[in-house]
């Protein structure tokens, strides 16, 4: 096929892994460090500040899960080098230590006792020296394997099922062979599909690990919180509004993701990074697109393949997005977030095969630096998952 | 090839998606199979729109639905054949 000598244009990092952009990230500790982030990353050129809502008095799994996200997003390889803020010295110097086992340049600045104005002062000085630093690394050739990607799909219809889901499975199945690491997750959205989720497990374990956490999901989290039935929320006002009817019917066009003979070696918590080397893994993700894209994000991956069926708008700040539509009435109407056009699958003039090609040349093209549709339009949506009321 | 008006993705199912615009009631529909590329024909007894589905047989109250060869959930309205098949018609069996 020839894609075990395709190359890119990467990044090459102090680890050895590949990342395809070259952010310096300002990445708040906590919510109260927001402002003093935003401050800087308006202040030093080329740089990009990474606000959320969270940080403070968490505990538990849920601080695990806090931490593992911002210390991942300051490692992914998207992220040249990096400037932490929080309120106070020790979780801000956890996160730069958990950065800096990458190798990568990190510092760390906290405002208790500095204010706002020293601490930007201070922090834009080092964020200025980063920046000109990662302005002059050079892309190198890369092999395209190289390059981990991620799924997810959104605002599906029936046409996700059809064309573009099936197109990021082509490309999982002519890839993850060669050594590609791969990564799929919506817990909730595979209900209808699981028992098939649970065939594609390399293993028994796995099939085993991947039950458990899919009930887990279905004991804790929705027959604990319903107050009715998911039917207004699983599937979304969108989903029905595209012709999906109900959440097997959506899970099984889901799952078309994964492709017809890859199977995942193994389940990931939220947030972390696969240790299993190359493959497919499941994550445990929430199904909403920004919180999904950011856990994915946190465990390493560099390029995201988002199929998209009446035309979820999604970016992530660090991780390019890359929107595949197989809806003709989509494509006529919002061409500007659609990136790979599959919707030919459906008119009978694009086999899958042509449409997973097309999405490879996208991910090459992506990675030597081409903007997505949703990089293009300044979508960075970030936001961290949270699994329980804070103290 | 001809565009379809319907696809089928299994031999097994018994509803099928539309996948053009403006779809007019008694339309005479090419229906496509994807699994394996056959083609047949049906009418469409209403307007159905573009994503939407459409029953491929009659359907009785308590019947399942097939799509992907699989159960994606159960008949709740009678269904004719040709007609549209959503939320009014179809319910999960999940929640």
């Amino acid at each position: 096929m020839g894609y075990s000598d395709r190359k890119i244009w990467g990044y090459r990092r102090e680890n050895g892994r590949v990342g395809v952009r070259n952010h310096v990230a300002i990445l708040p500790l906590d919510d109260i460090s927001n402002a003093a982030c935003e401050a800087v990353a308006a202040h030093i050129q080329g740089t990009i500040a990474l606000p959320h809502s969270y940080g403070r008095l968490q505990f538990g799994a849920d601080l695990d899960l806090h931490f593992r996200t911002i210390i991942g997003t300051g490692a992914n390889p998207n992220v040249a080098a990096c400037i932490v803020i929080g309120i106070e010295e020790g979780w801000t110097q956890k996160v730069v230590e958990g950065i800096a086992a990458t190798g990568k340049p990190v510092a760390g600045f906290w405002i208790e006792g500095n204010g706002d104005i020293a601490t930007v002062a201070a922090a834009s000085r080092k964020a200025k020296e980063f920046s000109q630093w990662a302005s002059e690394l050079v892309r190198t050739e890369c092999p395209l394997t190289d390059v981990w990607v991620a799924a997810k799909c959104g605002e599906s219809d029936t046409t996700t099922g059809l064309a573009s889901c099936p197109t990021v499975g082509n490309m999982y199945d002519k890839l993850v062979e060669l050594g590609l690491y791969g990564c799929f997750g919506e817990t909730s959205e595979l209900t209808g599909a699981e028992h098939l989720a649970a065939a594609r497990a390399a293993d028994a374990d796995v099939a085993a690990k991947f039950m458990k956490t899919w009930q887990s999901y279905q004991d804790d989290v929705i027959e604990a919180h319903k107050t009715s039935d998911l039917s207004d929320s699983q599937p979304t006002k969108g989903n029905i509004a595209g012709g999906l009817t109900t959440i097997e019917e959506k899970a099984l066009g889901n799952l078309e993701k994964i492709g017809k003979k890859t199977s995942f070696i193994d389940v990931l918590e939220p947030a972390e990074a696969p240790a299993r080397g190359p493959g497919l893994y499941f994550m445990d993700t929430s199904s909403a697109a920004a919180e999904c894209c950011t856990l994915q994000a946190a465990a390493g991956y560099v390029v995201h393949c988002f199929p998209t069926g009446q035309g979820n708008v999604i970016g992530n700040p660090i991780m390019p997005v890359i929107k595949i539509t197989g809806n003709p009435r989509t494509v006529r109407l919002m061409s500007e977030h659609v990136d790979v056009d599959v919707s030919g699958i459906v008119r009978r003039d694009m086999t899958i095969d042509q449409a997973g090609d097309a999405l490879i040349d996208m991910i090459a093209r992506t990675a030597n630096g081409r903007l997505t549709a949703a990089e293009a339009l300044g979508h960075r949506e970030f936001v961290m998952t949270k699994l329980y009321r804070s103290a | 090839m001809d565009a379809p008006h319907l696809l089928v993705h299994d031999r097994r199912d018994n509803v099928g998606v539309v996948v053009v615009e403006g779809l007019e009631a008694g339309t005479d529909m090419l229906c496509v199979v994807t699994e394996d590329n056959s083609e047949f024909r049906m009418t469409v007894s209403q307007p159905v729109q573009i994503g939407h589905k459409v029953a491929l047989r009659d359907f009785a109250a308590g019947d399942t639905v097939i799509k992907y060869g699989e159960d994606i959930g159960k008949v709740v309205q009678p269904i004719g054949k040709g007609a549209h098949v959503h939320t009014h018609n179809l319910k999960t069996k999940r929640w």
